[in-house]
């Protein structure tokens, strides 16, 4: 049997074989029920254009602010910088750097990863460091948290409401087209076609 | 095939998944990489059940500051108030946001709960070797997996209440020291999961045969 047919599932090691034809659009462990893998046609190169829109979206969302509230004529705005930066003067620096490191460094992280290993592959060409890239998408896809950031921002939103008057900025949107693409990312994303075409074996 | 792939002397790769021999000789397995990525390759993940009890009892002891400790501190002309996550959430019941209450209930206080006795179940079922209800083990590990990143929630609330909030002259917001707390149990929970090794809750399946044929 081919090497490459050969897959042990992530969840509960049952090895099996992928040597159906045609090959399933998505596998599941026959015994655990995990996804083994989902393959789309040019899933990387959808991924590649998705990751070019992300990264603009991510711009936009970390420029503008996400919250504005008026009372008494005073107007403030809260960008996500902002808020890293009012958690930090009141003493709470490593919640700051959690509110940071989670929904700005780990977000720009994986999409800087996406874009590092899938704009060379364009070109026939295999991206330097592509194992140690490719491990910092894994870890940056389980700790960047656009979507919870989202749903925190409509809550705080809908929390102010009964306070003052509040509106909405253009990050907040932003973040919530960013979350749709991100997750397009993800539903596009095919890392064993992105390997066996890096480095088949 | 009914075999998993460590019964088999396979490794698979935790990065770019590729199956491969284990290498021979003593030792030898302590050194094994990916020959296609050179990823570092083990049978189950070393350490696993240690790791995943020592995040989770330190995010059990942090549970209770995180519950008990104000999140956030108000002061306004009107007086002022200390908000524990669950006032927070009685207080958004009375005022008539249910919707919201609810979310912020299952995020801040249900999910992490949920996290804390899944894992505690699933950590248990290995060290005890149980055989029964491995696929119902399995989906448990999942919903642990995937509901995780949800308890951020608050913390994300509290940041941005208190930044729109803190330069106003008629209010000001402060984030408490539950605040450090529940971020600790956020990550502490999430690191726990990422140590478990859901195969382990498989291993046991395959002992009876095994020894059937050895006799």
């Amino acid at each position: 049997m081919n090497r490459a047919e050969l897959l042990a599932c992530p969840e509960c090691d049952l090895l099996q074989s992928d040597s159906a034809v045609p090959r399933p659009r998505k596998a599941l462990c026959a015994r655990c029920g995990a996804v083994l893998y989902q393959r789309h046609d040019q899933g990387l190169e959808r991924t590649l254009a998705l990751t070019a829109g992300a990264l603009a979206l991510f711009a936009i969302a970390n420029a503008f602010p996400i919250l504005s509230l008026e009372l008494q004529g005073e107007r403030t705005d809260a960008t996500l910088a902002g808020a890293v930066s009012a958690l930090w003067s009141q003493n709470m620096q490593l919640v700051a750097a959690l509110v940071l490191f989670t929904a700005i460094i780990m977000p720009l992280a994986e999409l800087a990863a996406l874009a590092w290993l899938l704009a060379p592959l364009r070109f026939g060409l295999r991206a330097p460091q592509f194992g140690a890239v490719f491990q910092l998408l894994q870890f940056a896809q389980r700790w960047g948290m656009v979507e919870v950031f989202v749903l925190g921002s409509l809550v705080s939103f809908a929390k102010l409401g009964h306070l003052a008057n509040v509106e909405a900025g253009i990050a907040l949107w932003s973040f919530a087209g960013l979350m749709l693409v991100m997750a397009a990312i993800e539903a596009n994303f095919d890392p064993r076609d992105l390997w066996e075409r890096v480095a088949p074996v | 095939m009914n075999a998993s792939a460590a019964s088999l002397g396979l490794l698979s790769c935790p990065t770019c998944s590729l199956v491969s021999r284990a290498p021979a000789g003593d030792g030898a397995l302590a050194f094994a990489t990916c020959a296609r990525c050179g990823s570092a390759l083990a049978y189950r993940k070393p350490g696993s059940i240690g790791r995943t009890w020592a995040f989770l009892i330190a995010a059990m002891a942090l549970y209770v500051p995180a519950n008990t400790l104000p999140i956030m501190a108000t002061s306004s002309l009107f007086g002022s108030s200390d908000d524990t996550i669950m006032s927070g959430v009685v207080f958004l019941w009375e005022d008539g946001s249910w919707y919201l209450a609810l979310i912020v209930f299952v995020a801040s206080i249900l999910v992490p709960l949920a996290k804390i006795i899944g894992l505690v179940v699933l950590l248990l079922s290995v060290q005890l070797g149980w055989r029964s209800h491995q696929a119902e083990r399995a989906r448990l590990y999942r919903l642990v997996e995937s509901i995780g990143r949800w308890s951020m929630l608050d913390i994300f609330v509290v940041a941005l209440l208190v930044t729109v909030v803190q330069l106003t002259a008629l209010a000001s917001v402060r984030a408490g020291p539950a605040a450090l707390a529940f971020g600790a149990v956020v990550v502490l929970t999430m690191m726990a999961a990422m140590s478990f090794d859901p195969r382990l809750i498989w291993d046991p399946v395959k002992e009876p045969r095994e020894r059937h044929s050895h006799a």
